[in-house]
């Protein structure tokens, strides 16, 4: 899988979420999750365990800790697809 | 209602109800007599005796035309027909929609929204598999929000921007109209301008099957779904469990007055008690004197008599105790059976929907007193013996009453709880 297919399916996945539809229609890997997208942060855990079901992944809670631009995610989740 | 208490108004109704939802849909059910019960697949699976039972149908497209993607994944039964009842109440009032952006909530208005039982199909379907099977980080962010007691109050006041008092009670089956006599008190204190006020109960077989078991729902209509719901009758076997939701928005007469708002009607009066569990009342039984004065304390708080009673919406489950509860009745109004006012069970048309059950029932109230009429109160057609003299004041049909002017509604509940509302017609 390569990063732009991980990215179109982790702004799928962020989208229910996302209060700013401006930031979205413009979204990139340097987009903010909350402070750009304005996704509520108690709802990251929800986001996370989509990635993980959509994925078929297991993201520990320390790796969550390090994820803040929609890049971050893209990332980790290609790390974890090895 | 004391002589300076501040007097309060209905401007705002909205329902989801197993019969119909939304007000018009609802008005027409209960005009025709419209039953909203139905055989209960998930009832039969679960091995229930009763397997019939009024769940409101095609709420989950309502729910999602009417709120976003990311609410409706926190919004579990209970909440969308809160939600739904209340927006439509909101809106009936006069009101729009405010701003998701808006950065002042209304600090004039608030909400007492109850139910009796709560997210239990969050519990079920979610909280306890996840919970057993080692699963908890599964639960997500949104299962506190869904089973906490005060989650569809919560709810309102996001979707309304609500800044006054919002809170959810709970008093088993009198939840709906404890609710609206408590708002009414609210504003009459001078503490808000509006309160919304009803309660929500979700269609779950979680709900539905402790009462199965203590076998008080009726195990004898399977096969037809639409007759189960049987008040009054000498074939009552049991009530027949229901969902769905009401919310009345009360608003003090000032207010509704200052800004042209249209008036449903008055509530006049209310009462809240408890039996104590004394007197030959119990967890599961009210007792008869409790019932009594809190009928008669609506009454004096309205500055109503007996007399002047025209319909009574009872409580009326079809259960053993509704011959115990006409007799309530006409003791507390001190009405014979042939002085006796028009009564009927919406109940029997919708089922017992619990917590919901005095605000639906409430909705059903005034739009009663505005329509001028009864609905045909269903399924007694074999009025039970020990109230065969009461069989006139039934409206076994539906009956136009045009001189309707005051409705008596009474909720009673496990705990030996009750509460009661006196509404009065509006005269612009």
């Amino acid at each position: 899988m390569d990063q732009a297919e991980v990215m179109e399916r982790v702004v799928k996945i962020l989208t229910p979420w996302v209060k700013n539809e401006e930031a979205l229609a413009s979204v990139s890997m340097d987009t903010n999750i909350l402070e750009d997208l304005k996704v509520n942060s108690a709802r990251l855990v929800d986001v996370v365990i989509a990635f993980e079901d959509d994925f078929d992944i297991e993201i520990a809670d320390e790796d969550v800790d390090s994820v803040n631009k929609v890049g971050d995610a893209v990332k980790l989740i290609l790390e974890k697809l090895g | 209602m004391s002589a300076n208490a501040r007097r309060v108004v209905v401007t705002g109704l909205g329902v989801i109800a197993p019969n119909g939802n939304g007000v018009a849909d609802f008005g027409q059910a209960l005009r025709k007599g419209s039953s909203g019960i139905r055989y209960i697949p998930q009832m039969e699976e679960s091995k229930f005796a009763c397997r019939v039972a009024g769940a409101p149908q095609g709420v989950d497209e309502l729910a999602q035309a009417n709120f976003a993607e990311d609410e409706l994944l926190a919004m579990n039964m209970s909440h969308r027909y809160a939600s739904l009842a209340a927006l439509e109440a909101w809106r009936d009032a006069g009101f729009e929609r405010p701003d998701p952006d808006a950065a002042e909530p209304d600090w004039d208005t608030g909400a007492i929204l109850g139910t009796g039982i709560g997210g239990m199909d969050t519990t079920g379907e979610k909280v306890i598999p996840l919970t057993d099977a080692g699963k908890v980080r599964r639960l997500g962010s949104t299962s506190v929000e869904q089973v906490m007691a005060s989650g569809i109050s919560a709810r309102v006041s996001g979707q309304l921007a609500l800044g006054n008092q919002v809170t959810t009670n709970s008093s088993a089956c009198s939840t709906g109209t404890e609710a609206i006599a408590m708002g009414a008190g609210r504003i009459q204190q001078g503490l808000a301008e509006r309160m919304l006020c009803g309660g929500s109960e979700a269609a779950s077989h979680y709900i539905w099957a402790g009462f199965d078991a203590m076998r008080v729902l009726n195990r004898e209509s399977n096969d037809a779904p639409e007759k189960a719901s049987r008040p009054m009758s000498a074939s009552a076997a049991g009530f027949v469990p229901g969902a769905g939701a009401g919310v009345l928005m009360l608003e003090s007469l000032d207010a509704a007055l200052a800004r042209g708002a249209r008036i449903h009607a008055e509530v006049k009066g209310s009462a809240i008690n408890c039996g104590g569990h004394r007197g030959g009342g119990s967890m599961t039984a009210p007792n008869p004197a409790s019932v009594r004065r809190c009928v008669q304390g609506a009454l004096a708080d309205a500055g109503t008599r007996g007399s002047e009673i025209d319909l009574i919406s009872g409580h009326l489950t079809a259960t053993y105790a509704d011959p115990h509860e006409v007799g309530a009745w006409s003791d507390a109004l001190g009405r014979g059976p042939n002085d006796f006012p028009t009564i009927v069970s919406t109940k029997s048309l919708v089922g017992h929907t619990l917590g919901a059950a005095g605000a639906i029932e409430s909705v059903a109230s005034v739009l009663m007193l505005e329509g001028g009429f009864a609905h045909p109160s269903i399924n007694c057609e074999d009025v039970h013996p020990e109230i065969a003299a009461f069989d006139d004041a039934i409206p076994h049909q539906g009956r136009d009453l045009p001189n309707l002017r005051t409705v008596i509604k009474a909720g009673f509940g496990f705990g030996d709880v009750n509460a009661c509302l006196v509404f009065q017609k509006w005269d612009s």
